[in-house]
């Protein structure tokens, strides 16, 4: 089954089993290494990506779900890193070691689309679902809010 | 020197060599196959393939392996330690460039492999900056001595009258400057002076050290352009994923691989050697799925059927060796530390308080699992790791293979986090092993199950202290049993607590009550069991964190009050104070890193005053208290705790102070201790690795493997970093251990309940 894939605006026709997971045919297929896997059962959120807008679990979707779709990856939240999501995380330093953080700002990304000036509530409800173990939770917070122009 | 190798079973090597032929078909599609340099990213990892381990032979200053400057003014610092978070490339080359004059932003930082030309490279005890300080310092000195000379030479003036800043050296009288980049090749041909004639700079000229700096692979982090250890791309690399024994010390007696060979994509399904005790740093043994990609060896191993002798641990039940535990501790120990006459003491006291603690195993839950790449060329071995300990990597995996250290190269990609489950090479020797039976580039991944079921868990413990009061409500007798099983044992050696083992929080207690005493109880072994972030700093500083507050309410007094009492007036305790024959001191000679009491009573003073701890706890905040040495560094946390909507209790508000002594990366210490906080909720309200029949009950980032999300944490989080000029302690590990117990107390004030066992979660299911 030949499944078609527009992927940060370049589109992919594939040839792969259309059970395997988004997540998998980015990384070992396309090898958009950006994607991450923390635990294949969508309880971390390290592998989320967007879907027509949508931000998923790349790591339980299968890639047929996103046949004809666009998906958009950390490698193409923007051409450079100007996003204002990646500026701000890179002003205040969120990153620990970094391996969560495209499924943090990929959610985050989706979460702006949707409230550009979202409360505490709507952060900690949309980003439940990321899990870190360095900690930068409260980082992520603060860089969301200054990306939304609440912070200076 | 034995060799070990993966054994193939004949029919499943031929089957998955049919499979193999079939696969071309079945499996992924042509693109797929061609070398993954696609799109747009260099096959490797971008932390340096290429780089040799001792520097190059490039035109320029090049005194020693961290150090080069180029003839366009280019510097090349190479940071030798594993970045897995704390932010160390970040700090150390900040140091060399600092020594030296470097502007950052002519600074490249380079990765090094894995090479005893570095020293010791293994990233683990918070041991980069305050073991090293000097010596970085040394590194970049010698370097800008050599620029000087060059320069002094040049101008015939002598070199004293040269300075080096902001990549120029400068004639200080006739104000005549060169660049770096003008004097690199001249400097190069210079002898290298010998390190008695490197001045070090005074310390208010280094221009970066203690400012907050920036993350310098930020942009690389949050652009998805950081190659992690499953990042590694090989032309032709196969994925395994191996099932391991269920229970350590066990192994298979059979298993059949038609299902697994029977999953498209899959190629080999091959017999790992099993190991032999002690288990030391040795893969786990069990059977390996190796495909063509991720998913195929994931589904692989799902389906493998494999029949297991389980062994002599397959009785290990955490249930039970709890008891074990707790009758050990009822017995008198081994004496580790006493002062005074503690037994009488508590003969005489009027008052005896007395309360057991009990820590379960815990994992490291590193957001990425374990994963290493290996290439086996002719008769060499390449790897590609995400590894605390490169060079035990190197030594491991040359073991493994029966080749010399000298045919292995190993480099370091960055870690999704490690937290000390890192600096065990046993992934790195699979794939290695899998590399050269396959005679393709092998990556093993762990699946997140794996890493839960397969980790070097922290130890498991049981505490049992006692105190004295008198009539007067002094508390004049102290003792503290301890048994827990040592990581000695995965070593091959008793599992009795080593008396160095109770340097982390036991030894060091800065108490000055009279009568004192720590007892080694007797506990055995069951599982692997290795280093986490704190490590015996854990259960050690939750046992006497909550005793504190229960002798505080015992007494009717102030926890912040009994805390100041018990550690007395500041002073350095000499081992005669600590009453030891000697102290480990994580180390570091005593003289440089003194046990500081002192240095503990101001950061519990520091915190109870930024928290306004009398103030907010009469508002009726309920607060709780613990501080602790660890690390050679002194940290204090108050925590708040309040009951939220549904009555779930819930970390409202934490203030930690830490005195780690010198700070290089003011800014990265501050996330290292926001980081230390939320790793200590962790482990306080969730985090336990229980035992049934032998194996790991829990599965994923499930149960025992849950970890803080982000509405857990506490909006208001408030860091204070003591500026001293003492020496650099440790700052990855010291945050945490003061954390859970500070939570336990606070929840005893909010709820009247004492918990004595973590995590809280199992007298709290709420939570």
């Amino acid at each position: 089954m030949t499944i078609t894939l527009r992927i940060n605006g370049t589109e992919h026709r594939l040839d792969v089993d259309p059970e395997m997971p988004l997540l998998w045919v980015l990384r070992d297929v396309l090898n958009l290494t950006g994607t991450k896997y923390g635990c294949g059962e969508a309880l971390c959120g390290a592998c989320s990506v967007h879907l027509n807008g949508q931000v998923i679990r790349s790591c339980v979707t299968p890639v047929r779900r996103a046949d004809g779709a666009t998906v958009v990856t950390i490698e193409g939240l923007s051409p450079d890193g100007s996003h204002p999501l990646q500026k701000a995380w890179v002003e205040l330093g969120v990153p620990q070691c970094g391996f969560c953080q495209a499924g943090q700002l990929m959610t985050a990304a989706a979460l702006l689309k949707k409230y550009p000036r979202p409360t505490d509530e709507q952060i900690d409800q949309s980003m439940a679902g990321n899990l870190c173990r360095c900690g930068t939770y409260p980082r992520i917070r603060a860089a969301i809010k200054k990306a939304a122009g609440e912070l200076p | 020197m034995t060799t070990e190798r993966v054994i193939i079973p004949r029919r499943a090597f031929l089957l998955g060599l049919n499979l193999a032929i079939g696969g071309l078909a079945v499996g992924l599609s042509a693109a797929a196959q061609k070398p993954t340099n696609e799109p747009g990213k260099p096959p490797g990892p971008k932390p340096d393939v290429a780089s040799q381990s001792v520097e190059s032979n490039a035109p320029g200053l090049n005194p020693n392996v961290f150090v080069h400057v180029g003839p366009d003014g280019a510097v090349t610092i190479v940071c030798h330690r594993s970045e897995m978070g704390q932010g160390i490339r970040s700090s150390l080359p900040v140091l060399i460039a600092d020594e030296l004059g470097a502007a950052m932003a002519r600074v490249t930082i380079r990765q090094a492999d894995g090479d005893k030309a570095y020293g010791d490279q293994n990233t683990d005890g918070s041991n980069s900056i305050r073991g090293i300080y000097e010596d970085m310092r040394l590194v970049g000195a010698t370097a800008r001595t050599m620029l000087i000379a060059a320069a002094a030479q040049q101008w015939k003036v002598p070199p004293e009258q040269c300075i080096a800043k902001d990549h120029v050296v400068t004639h200080v009288p006739t104000r005549r400057s060169l660049g770096f980049g003008d004097l690199a090749l001249a400097a190069g041909k210079l002898k290298v002076p010998d390190k008695k004639q490197v001045v070090l700079r005074p310390r208010a000229e280094l221009s970066n050290v203690g400012k907050a700096l920036p993350l310098l692979d930020a942009p690389a982090y949050v652009t998805g352009q950081a190659v992690f250890g499953a990042d590694v791309r090989i032309p032709g690399m196969l994925t395994a994923v191996i099932v391991r024994p269920p229970v350590v010390g066990g192994r298979h007696v059979r298993f059949d691989a038609k299902r697994a060979l029977a999953v498209p994509g899959v190629r080999h399904v091959l017999e790992m050697p099993p190991p032999k005790p002690p288990w030391k740093f040795q893969p786990w043994g069990g059977i390996a799925v190796v495909a063509d990609h991720t998913w195929a060896a994931m589904r692989g191993q799902a389906v493998l059927e494999v029949e297991w002798d389980h062994g002599p641990n397959a009785s290990y039940d955490s249930e039970r060796y709890r008891g074990e535990l707790a009758a050990s501790v009822a017995k008198p120990g081994s004496i580790a530390r006493q002062v005074g006459d503690p037994e009488r003491a508590l003969k005489e006291a009027a008052r005896i308080v007395e309360a057991e603690y009990h820590v379960p195993h815990l994992p490291h839950l590193s957001m990425e699992p374990p994963v290493a790449v290996a290439r086996w060329e002719g008769d060499t071995c390449e790897v590609w790791a995400a590894t605390q300990n490169p060079q035990a990597a190197r030594t491991e995996v040359a073991r493994v293979l029966g080749i010399s250290e000298k045919n292995v190269r190993v480099h370091v990609t960055f870690l999704g986090g490690a937290f000390g489950r890192k600096s065990k090479a046993d992934f790195c020797s699979e794939a290695a092993l899998l590399s050269r039976e396959l005679r393709a580039p092998v990556r093993v991944q762990f699946t997140r199950t794996d890493d839960v079921r397969h980790d070097y868990v922290n130890t498991v413990s049981t505490n049992r202290l006692t105190a004295g009061i008198d009539a007067t409500g002094r508390v004049t007798a102290w003792r503290h049993r301890t048994a827990f099983p040592s990581i000695a044992s995965l070593f091959g050696e008793s599992a009795r607590p080593a008396l160095d083992d109770l340097q982390q929080g036991v030894l060091d207690l800065a108490f000055a009550v009279p009568n004192l005493s720590a007892e080694i109880c007797d506990a055995t072994a069951h599982t692997r069991i290795g280093w986490l972030r704190s490590v015996y700093n854990i259960f050690q500083a939750f046992s006497i964190g909550s005793f504190v507050d229960e002798l505080a309410v015992a007494k009717g007094a102030d926890a912040r009050d009994v805390w100041l009492e018990l550690i007395g007036p500041p002073r350095k305790m000499s081992l005669a104070d600590l009453g030891v024959a000697e102290l480990k001191n994580y180390g570091q000679p005593l003289d440089q890193h003194p046990v500081d009491a002192g240095r503990l009573r101001n950061v519990l003073e520091r915190v109870t005053d930024r928290a306004r701890w009398q103030e907010r706890k009469r508002e009726g905040r309920t607060l709780g208290l613990a501080a602790h040495r660890s690390f050679l560094s002194y940290a204090a946390a108050v925590v708040s705790v309040a009951k939220g909507p549904g009555g779930k209790i819930a970390v409202d508000e934490v203030w930690l102070s830490i005195d780690a002594g010198t700070v290089v990366n003011l800014d990265r210490v501050r996330s290292q201790m926001e980081g230390a906080i939320i790793f200590g909720m962790s482990l306080a309200l969730f985090g336990g690795i229980t035992m049934k029949e032998g194996a790991v009950e829990q599965s994923n980032f499930r149960g025992g493997g849950r970890i803080v999300r982000i509405g857990e944490v506490p909006r208001r989080i408030h860091i204070d970093i003591v500026e001293s000029d003492a020496a650099p302690g440790g700052v990855g590990e010291p945050g945490v251990p003061p954390v859970a117990p500070a939570i336990a107390n606070a929840v005893f004030a909010l709820t009247g309940k004492r918990v004595r066992e973590l995590p809280l979660s199992k007298a709290f299911p709420e939570l």
